[in-house]
């Protein structure tokens, strides 16, 4: 037994490497099936989407023909011709993510924090939070059409106040955009945040009352910085995918063409139009504007640990 | 505002008067009154569950008293909001910010106060918990003991009229505890200002302390100077949370005008009238442990010393400075004896037959009816003050919800 255990060191580093070559081997296997499924389903689409934002239409070809080719220009067109919708799309992106955090925190604050010492009411309101993703984002989106639009109650009565003018509707402009878009996104919002101040520690918070900070400046310099976490992931969650999001902007829904989006340029110039490599480079356009907000946001944020 | 402007000049006087505290289903503060002066260094002594966080919380503000007003150097704070009060706490879990670094964390009061130099002032208090060295690092880089400094740090850097410590050397190893004991003391004597320390541990309270509260069931049992509350316990709690005590049960057979004689299964057994909370009927009196003598031989009866025995030793434990002999007597129990170690290894062995004696004027007389005084000790562990314990402990976390 003495022998086996002081032999260690020996022994130990002979069986040591295939034990490891093996557990190696079973992680690559267990990371096979994701690792094919994302080079199936994102890396080639990915390629392929790179490839037909670099085709050109040949002499003579009829719609939707295009050959591979390196046209650089069709990113110079898509900017030039669709930079309004480039901007708009950020920039209600941008609004919608404001109010969903101005309206999302204090749920979360509520659920997470308040909401501790009656775990029921905590139960009942994250269920409240995620039942609206038992019905389909696109029913709940034309539910909202019907609730805005023209004979609903609501437009009625700010008719009948005299706070919408008689010649206007809600349906179509940017604030019924916006506004779907934050309803939308909202428990991508509340979610995260949640997370992170249910694990906040009250104690935090009495040792700042202790220590001479009011409870704004309590909030402001103890509970937002704890929770900064999940403010970040809430307000990624919810930026990424109303900057691509194409419904709610889309006529059939609560847009108008005034409100169009990137995203409904992208569906329009790609199945109507047929033109591929603009609505490609468009995609590209979008994915990198992204990738690069996210970067400077989250570095910014000081919550690197979150990539 | 007190919380504004300058740091306090001279520790405050703290005054509870009539303070009750009732959590929905039980009571946590019965009726207390308690005043503390200015600049004294002042614990609150008593098993878990017996009310003494709670004491501190509403000194805090963290608690509001059910009735009752609490002073600080005079001034009414019964309804002031924590962040406005002169107090700073050393909180029993420390509650360091783990977002910023210890030098943020014991700056964070003085910049809620705008005083100048808060920086600088943070490396002083850091200097004195000699962490100055680990300014920049986050709390959660850093040992038990380092961060308890860092909180203390924290709370001290504001020089509050009132310092409240929270059970917070609890989380330390006995050596860094003598340490920071010290340092404590050190601390208090060296800025004057008046320090609430709660605590169980009965040896850090008589150690630090100037004046120590002993607290049970929500209530002061007992109130005094370290010593004197050692060497003269009202009641049975005390004498046995404090140190221990051979108490013995027995009518009062005898009233001299200077002592009052106490029938001890039989035998009896004087105690000062001075010493003696009651001087008739039923009575429980008791001696400490080291004032008792061992006698191999039955001692030649003397005036002014009481002897019980014959009994036999049933236990002898060695424990360095002194030995613990358990003497059983007949009739009585178990009487426990700590005798000096003046000659190598034990005076007697187990099995031998003992006496045992002590000079009246150590013994008291305790206020409580009888040995089921000795209930209030043991429930400590019992069932239903553990329910309660957890109960207490469980409203607390709701309270802070």
């Amino acid at each position: 037994m003495a022998f086996a255990a002081f032999g260690g060191g020996g022994a130990g580093a002979a069986v040591a490497e295939p034990v490891a070559l093996k557990r190696s081997w079973v992680a690559i296997g267990l990371l096979a099936p994701g690792l094919a499924y994302l080079a199936l389903f994102f890396l080639a689409p990915l390629v392929s989407l790179v490839l037909t934002s670099l085709q050109i239409a040949p002499e003579g070809a009829g719609k939707g023909e295009y050959v591979q080719a390196f046209n650089w220009g069709n990113y110079a067109e898509a900017i030039a011709s669709y930079w309004p919708h480039i901007l708009r799309s950020f920039g209600y992106a941008l609004i919608a993510t404001l109010a969903a955090l101005v309206i999302g925190y204090p749920i979360a604050y509520f659920i997470g924090v308040t909401a501790r010492r009656w775990p029921m009411i905590q139960a009942l309101a994250l269920t409240l939070v995620i039942a609206p993703f038992f019905i389909s984002f696109l029913l709940r989106t034309l539910a909202w059409k019907q609730l805005l639009g023209e004979n609903s109650w609501i437009a009625q009565t700010l008719h009948g106040l005299g706070w919408l003018p008689s010649d206007q509707t809600i349906v179509g402009t940017p604030f019924s955009v916006i506004f779907g878009l934050t309803y939308n996104f909202l428990p991508f919002m509340v979610l995260p945040i949640y997370t992170s101040l249910e694990r906040l520690d009250r104690r935090y918070l009495e040792a700042g009352s202790d220590l001479y900070a009011s409870p704004a400046t309590t909030f402001r310099k103890v509970t937002l910085p704890l929770s900064m976490a999940g403010v970040v992931s809430g307000t990624l969650l919810t930026f990424i995918p109303a900057a691509g999001d194409y419904i709610n902007a889309s006529q059939i829904y609560l847009g108008s063409p005034q409100t169009a989006m990137v995203g409904n340029v992208i569906d329009r110039t790609f199945l109507e139009s047929q033109q591929y490599p603009i609505a490609a480079a468009l995609s590209v356009l979008l994915m990198g504007i992204v990738l690069v907000i996210v970067a400077i946001y989250v570095r910014r944020s000081g919550t690197e640990e979150l990539l | 505002m007190a919380a504004a402007g300058a740091f306090a000049e001279a520790g405050a006087d703290l005054e509870l008067v009539g303070i009750h505290k009732r959590f929905p289903g039980f009571t946590a503060i019965e009726s207390l009154d308690l005043t503390i002066p200015a600049g004294s260094f002042f614990a609150l002594l008593g098993p878990s569950g017996c009310g003494k966080t709670t004491t501190l919380r509403l000194v805090a503000g963290l608690e509001q008293p059910t009735s009752g007003r609490i002073l600080i150097g005079g001034k009414d704070v019964t309804d002031v909001k924590p962040f406005r009060r002169p107090v700073n706490t050393v909180f029993q879990s420390y509650a360091l910010f783990p977002h910023m670094t210890v030098l943020e964390n014991v700056a964070f009061g003085l910049r809620r106060r705008r005083i100048a130099d808060p920086s600088g002032k943070a490396h002083e208090a850091l200097q004195l918990v000699e962490l100055d060295h680990l300014a920049q690092r986050k709390p959660q880089q850093l040992s038990g003991g380092q961060q308890q400094r860092v909180a203390l740090a924290r709370a001290i850097v504001n020089r509050p009229a009132l310092l409240l410590l929270d059970e917070p050397l609890g989380a330390l190893d006995l050596k860094l505890r003598r340490q920071m004991q010290l340092e404590l003391k050190t601390i208090q004597q060296e800025v004057g200002l008046t320090f609430l320390h709660v605590t169980h541990d009965q040896e850090e309270a008589m150690t630090m302390a100037d004046t120590v509260a002993v607290m049970n069931k929500g209530e002061i049992e007992q109130m005094g100077s370290p010593e004197e509350l050692y060497e003269l316990p009202r009641t049975v709690f005390v004498a046995n949370f404090l140190g221990q005590s051979n108490l013995f049960t027995g009518e009062v057979r005898g009233d001299s005008g200077e002592v009052v004689v106490v029938d001890v299964a039989g035998v009896g057994v004087a105690v000062p009238k001075a010493r003696a909370q009651r001087h008739r009927g039923r009575v429980t009196i008791g001696i400490r442990p080291e004032k008792l003598l061992l006698h191999p031989a039955a001692p030649e009866p003397a005036a002014g010393v009481n002897v019980l025995g014959p009994g036999r030793v049933v236990d002898v434990s060695f424990s360095g400075v002194s030995t613990q002999y358990t003497v059983a007597i007949p009739g009585i129990g178990d009487v426990i004896v700590f005798a000096q170690n003046m000659v190598f290894g034990p005076v007697v062995n187990a099995g031998a037959e003992v006496w045992v004696s002590w000079g009246v004027e150590h013994g008291f007389g305790l206020a409580d009816e009888g040995p089921e005084g000795d209930e209030r000790f043991a429930d400590d562990t019992s069932t239903g003050s553990l329910a309660r314990q957890t109960r207490e402990e469980l409203l607390e976390e709701l309270g802070e919800a």
